[in-house]
């Protein structure tokens, strides 16, 4: 029975397709514009001949191999310590009034950009950092910063630190989502009363229903950190580098004849990537056959206190590594003279930030123009995916989850490499709205994830109330759905805003330096070492995030301060 | 007879399984009450009324109002009022603003809106509540807000889902008592979906399975 409302607002069953184009296409053009040079065929630089010619350059490279195997080590790496120590986290302590306080330690790092959180790690613990100016002179004997490579260190081991801060609140996070799903209490409690420790308890009976739900995230979390850019600019080794930071030095190389070999590099890296994938897969079934075993065996495991604690001291590190960071880039950002080893500068002062202050300004309103306009196309397209779902009786499919982490799973260094390609091809490179377009792709996963739940948890019964009495479609939309969900879609917009401000890659490949953000000008700022600058602008760049979740956080509580129903909803 | 709620050879299958079969006509006024144990295709007859079946059942005959045939309307084109057992009050809006929300465009001028929410709000016993927020009342005065939000939209039937199983004992009687009064006075037909004797008996009317079995009776009034 389609009622005649339905019909009319049928351009509203398009809203699904018009956004998996708007993911699709991107990640789809992109690939083969970098396909394309890979094997040779780059017209605008005479490659009109279809050749293994880039290929054969990238195997003559002499650090291919030390790449590889780096992108190999830290990703795998970065995602298996941020999984266990989520797991672990979980295990210890869900349920609790701990897990309470290690929730509210670890979400705002969320919000925290990936290069902020680097520069900060950085800060603390290079040679010249917080920690050893804190251990200096009277445990180390140092009066002079040590000669030694903490940060850039070739194991990788910083890269890995640094990806950890930031990738455990985020696994946390989505866990928590999952957790609404699964009777975790109850389940571990019976395992409890049957003398399993409570680790394994939830190990055994939790996570086995909970890991397909956070399978997706834990894989893009894998792609991420395989790939990642800034914060290897920040942390990895040189020299060499990993596999993606290689590709970008060949990409803004003078010699424009390396961008074959670079397109040839970005295909290597996307390879890596589904290589990783699947052995991360089959490390998934061998995971499974061990926990069955250790089922079958019985061991109870009762003993876990040493492991909770340890998780417990795991994420307070994580929180207090952010924080501090966060901190040494606030003080860094107002400090005058600061000789080694003191722990404060000698003084303080607002020249770094008045004399970069008309730059800051500008670049910041730059990217809150980008983030807003990307934040706002995010939201929008989600909200009519997800009105459309609600009056047509769509249900969500597992292939469409699959298209919404696509541009989260295929690395950002393949497939937007080609889209620069393309973008140059059709002079839209170095635009203001191109680059909103591209931080589109990233921001609209995370604003889909982050209101689909709450969106889809709305008591539908409120909108057949309001439907008999008389109430259309559209009025139901703007003057009760929303104004309910009015929490969750301004915390969906923060996210979208956080992810819009830390992108790296697509402003400064798609920007092509003439389109520029606090995040991009930072990163260029750390080959220069210049800690004063690098803590106004990465300072800078934390606190525009903050800023959005502020205002999230306090337009409710004002509008609705009348409200007492409308209190911590969604 | 064209006046009130005619369910005309109404059956709802699901597979080879019949829910609903009732052929009943409802007359302004009246309260036909459908009883069973929950699954037993209540709530299913419920989302047919309304104009939202749920999807793979079959539903054949016709639900006529006023004489008119539904067949094809939304919820919002068949004015038919509904309760459930939670007030389902909008929580943004103000007790005011809630009855706002329900009274027809058609009543024109904010002198002649204010005035008919006011007297639907002395008329529930909540003088003078229009500026409250709706968190603030009581389970009592949250219900009969929402029966007075629905009765302003001027619905031509009622629905009442199991509308008074949140409520206590004492509440309860009085709640029914406002319920059933407003109906009767308004001249309203409605029908009562519950499992409760009780309420069954109290509605007045016949009392009827999903399947059509009478149980009970109109009691003349």
């Amino acid at each position: 029975m389609p009622s005649l409302e339905a019909n009319r607002h049928a351009w509203l069953r398009l809203a699904p397709r018009l956004t998996i184009a708007v993911l699709l296409l991107p990640v789809g053009a992109g690939l083969a514009g970098v396909l394309a040079p890979a094997f040779g065929w780059y017209p605008a630089l005479g490659g009109t001949n279809l050749s293994l010619d880039p290929w054969r350059a990238l195997f003559a490279w002499p650090g291919l191999g030390g790449a590889i195997w780096l992108s190999v080590v830290t990703g795998l790496g970065a995602t298996a310590i941020s999984l266990l120590i989520t797991v672990m986290i979980c295990a210890a302590w869900q349920g609790t009034r701990a897990f309470g306080v290690i929730e509210r330690a670890l979400s705002p790092l969320l919000s925290v950009p990936h290069a902020a959180a680097a520069f900060g790690l950085a800060f603390l613990i290079a040679p010249s950092g917080w920690i050893a100016r804190a251990l200096s002179p009277w445990a180390t004997g140092w009066d002079q910063p040590p000669d030694i490579l903490i940060t850039q260190d070739p194991w990788g081991l910083s890269l890995m630190a640094g990806l950890v801060v930031k990738e455990v609140p985020f696994l946390l996070l989505m866990t928590l989502a999952a957790l609404g799903q699964v009777p975790a209490r109850r389940s571990v409690l019976v395992s409890q009363t049957m003398g399993y420790g409570r680790m394994a308890g939830w190990v055994l009976t939790v996570l086995p229903r909970l890991y397909a739900q956070i399978r997706l995230p834990v894989y893009a979390v894998l792609a991420y950190s395989c790939s990642v850019i800034d914060v290897a600019l920040i942390l990895g080794p040189t020299r060499p580098s990993t596999l993606s930071v290689q590709v970008l030095e060949w990409l803004s190389d003078p010699d424009l004849s390396l961008r074959f070999q670079a397109a040839a590099g970005a295909i290597l890296q996307l390879a890596l990537v589904i290589g990783l994938l699947l052995l991360w897969r089959g490390g998934e079934a061998v995971a499974a056959r061990l926990g069955c075993a250790a089922i079958r065996r019985g061991h109870r495991f009762a003993a876990d206190r040493a492991a909770r604690t340890l998780s417990m001291g795991l994420a307070l590190i994580a929180a207090l590594t952010v924080g501090l960071g966060i901190l040494g880039l606030a003080v860094w950002s107002v400090a005058g003279f600061w000789t080694f080893p003191d722990l404060l500068p000698d003084q303080f002062t607002w020249r770094n930030w008045t004399r970069q202050s008309a730059t800051v300004t500008g670049t910041a309103l730059e990217t809150v123009m980008i983030g807003a306009a990307a934040t706002v196309i995010s939201i929008g397209l989600t909200i009519a995916c997800l009105e459309a779902e609600y009056r047509h009786g769509l249900r969500q499919t597992r292939r469409a989850l699959w298209l919404l982490y696509l541009p989260l799973l295929v690395p950002q260094a393949t497939f937007l490499i080609g889209l620069q390609t393309l973008a140059i091809g059709a002079d839209l490179g170095g635009v203001r709205s191109t680059v909103i377009a591209a931080h589109v792709v990233f921001v609209l996963p995370y604003v889909f994830l982050s209101l689909s739940d709450p969106w889809r948890a709305w008591d539908s019964r409120q909108g057949l109330v309001a439907a008999s009495l008389g109430a259309g479609a559209n009025r139901i939309l703007w003057r009760v759905r929303l104004p309910m969900l009015l929490r969750p879609v301004l915390a969906a917009a923060a996210v979208g805003f956080a992810v819009s401000v830390g992108q790296y890659l697509p402003t400064l490949l798609i920007g092509m330096g003439r389109v520029s953000t606090l995040t991009t000008e930072a990163v260029a700022l750390s080959s220069g070492g210049d800690r004063r600058l690098i803590g106004v602008y990465a300072l800078s760049q934390t606190i525009m995030p903050l800023i959005g979740f502020a205002l999230a956080l306090a337009l409710p509580a004002l509008l609705f301060r009348d409200r007492r129903g409308m209190l911590d909803r969604g | 007879m064209t006046d009130g709620l005619r369910l005309d050879l109404l059956t709802i299958t699901l597979g080879d399984r019949r829910l609903v079969d009732l052929d009943e006509c409802i007359a302004p006024g009246e309260i036909l009450t459908v009883m069973g144990p929950s699954g037993s295709g209540k709530s299913t007859l419920l989302s047919v009324l309304i104009g939202q079946p749920d999807q793979g059942f079959d539903v054949s005959g016709r639900v006529l109002l006023d004489g008119q045939d539904l067949q094809g309307m939304g919820p919002q084109a068949r004015r038919i009022g509904l309760l459930f057992q939670d007030d389902l009050l909008f929580p943004h809006l103000s007790v005011g603003e809630n009855l706002g929300f329900a009274l027809p465009a058609s009543v024109r001028g904010r002198a002649a809106r204010e005035a008919r929410i006011a007297a639907a709000l002395e008329a529930a016993d909540l003088a003078g509540f229009a500026a409250r927020d709706p968190a603030t009342l009581s389970g009592g005065q949250r219900a009969r807000v929402a029966l007075m939000r629905c009765l302003l939209s001027a619905p031509r039937a009622l629905l009442l889902d199991e509308p008074f199983s949140r409520l206590d004992a004492d509440l309860r009687r009085q709640m029914r008592d406002f319920v059933f009064g407003r109906v009767r006075a308004e001249g309203i037909p409605a029908i009562l979906v519950t499992h409760d004797l009780e309420d069954a008996l109290a509605a007045g009317g016949k009392v009827i399975s999903p399947l059509g079995e009478v149980r009970q009776t109109a009691k003349p009034a």
